[in-house]
């Protein structure tokens, strides 16, 4: 992870969750076929897909975001179509954890 | 300039993988990305590590860009492909960057890395060995980038567009959601900025919305007036280097700098004005 930049961190989860402090740290896997997703994407939305964040998924198919509180969309993309979304709740010192299957 | 002689879709990056006229290159702030995998022949370029001062907060100079070109065997001669992940947020910083240092020859390709992997294309390990040229770079060409002081005097007198998102525009955000936020310097955004993220400039695949789009998003959604000199700003000048290759390359507006030092300049700034909430 690189706190000085704008840019993506060092593939998907970079810091463990009990490093988040009071942050609204929203967190995950996505896994298919029982296997972790390595190359794809998380993307977080907000209403009206209104685009916030996104970053690569890393090799165990992590991912994590420092959000607003609120509620959020969570979409994942990954090769070969593959795609999925679910809804997140973040609040300020909490982890929300969401795995998703694809 | 037009959106044909300044991008180009994967297809013809595939088509000049090996063309000696051509050198790939991906810009990324996270290399590691690179090391795991790449267009197959491509260099890498880290936009900290590489394009920026060790000790001042600036760009390497004149000097230092000829030597870091030369030992990479990029010449004066090669046309540049560049491509990065993040939307090609660091690879539109990378083809911004050459430009101030005069490389006309310089490409950016739609979708960056996210689209080439997620189209499942071949990406490579090998790492291409290039020989050393000798290549001399033009003065800074200032046209491009914006100073704070020049920024300062923009406000009501020039377009402001302030590319982050709208939770960092608000001041409820001092960096983007994917990164922590413990930042020091103040939120909020430039008196008279209008807010258009960069993110409305590209599809969910990384690649750039067609003109017509483009045109419509910036001059009816956002009010920006074409007519008006334009400076655009985010947090330390990537996005909007990204929204400066729209605004400047594709819709060929002339006039549109980008303010590479952004908000984590500007928001430090003692006495300058800083707004706050929602944009108008």
């Amino acid at each position: 992870m690189s706190p000085g930049g704008c840019g993506a961190p060092v593939g998907g989860a970079g810091k463990p969750a009990a490093a988040a402090g009071g942050q609204a740290v929203v967190e995950g896997r996505v896994v298919h076929g029982g296997a972790p997703v390595a190359t794809g994407y998380a993307r977080l939305l907000g209403t009206g897909d209104e685009f916030v964040a996104e970053v690569p998924l890393g090799e165990d198919g992590g991912f994590r975001f420092f959000a607003a509180p609120g509620s959020w969309t969570l979409r994942v993309l990954a090769p070969g179509g593959l795609r999925a979304e679910r809804s997140v709740e973040a609040d300020y010192g909490r982890v929300t954890t969401v795995e998703v299957t694809i | 300039m037009s959106r044909s002689d300044v991008l180009v879709d994967a297809d013809w990056a595939e088509a000049h993988i090996g063309d000696p006229d051509v050198v790939i290159v991906e810009v990324d702030e996270d290399t590691t990305a690179y090391d795991k995998g790449h267009i197959r022949s491509a260099i890498k370029l880290d936009w900290k590590k590489d394009l920026q001062d060790p000790v001042r907060r600036d760009f390497i100079d004149k000097t230092g860009f000829e030597a870091l070109l030369s030992e990479r065997g990029i010449s004066n001669d090669h046309t540049v492909l560049l491509y990065g992940g993040n939307n090609n947020w660091f690879a539109a910083y990378a083809y911004w960057y050459f430009r101030l240092y005069g490389h006309d020859k310089v490409l950016l390709l739609d979708g960056g890395r996210k689209k080439w992997e997620l189209d499942s294309r071949e990406l490579s390990t090998d790492v291409p060995e290039r020989p050393r040229t000798s290549y001399t770079a033009a003065e800074q060409d200032t046209s491009i980038r914006a100073l704070r002081d020049e920024v300062l005097a923009a406000i009501g007198k020039r377009n402001l567009v302030d590319v982050r998102s709208p939770d960092e525009f608000a001041g409820r955000l001092l960096a983007p959601a994917h990164l922590p936020q413990e930042q020091a310097q103040r939120a909020g955004h430039i008196p008279t900025a209008r807010n258009v993220p960069w993110s409305k400039a590209a599809n969910e695949d990384g690649t750039f919305r067609s003109d017509d789009e483009l045109r419509h998003l910036y001059q009816d959604e956002a009010g920006l007036d074409f007519g008006r000199d334009t400076i655009a700003y985010c947090r330390i000048g990537e996005r909007s280097a990204h929204t400066w290759f729209v605004l400047h390359e594709l819709l060929d507006q002339p006039n549109v700098k980008n303010y590479d030092g952004s908000w984590t300049e500007y928001g430090s700034l003692v006495g300058v004005p800083i707004e706050l909430g929602e944009a108008r």
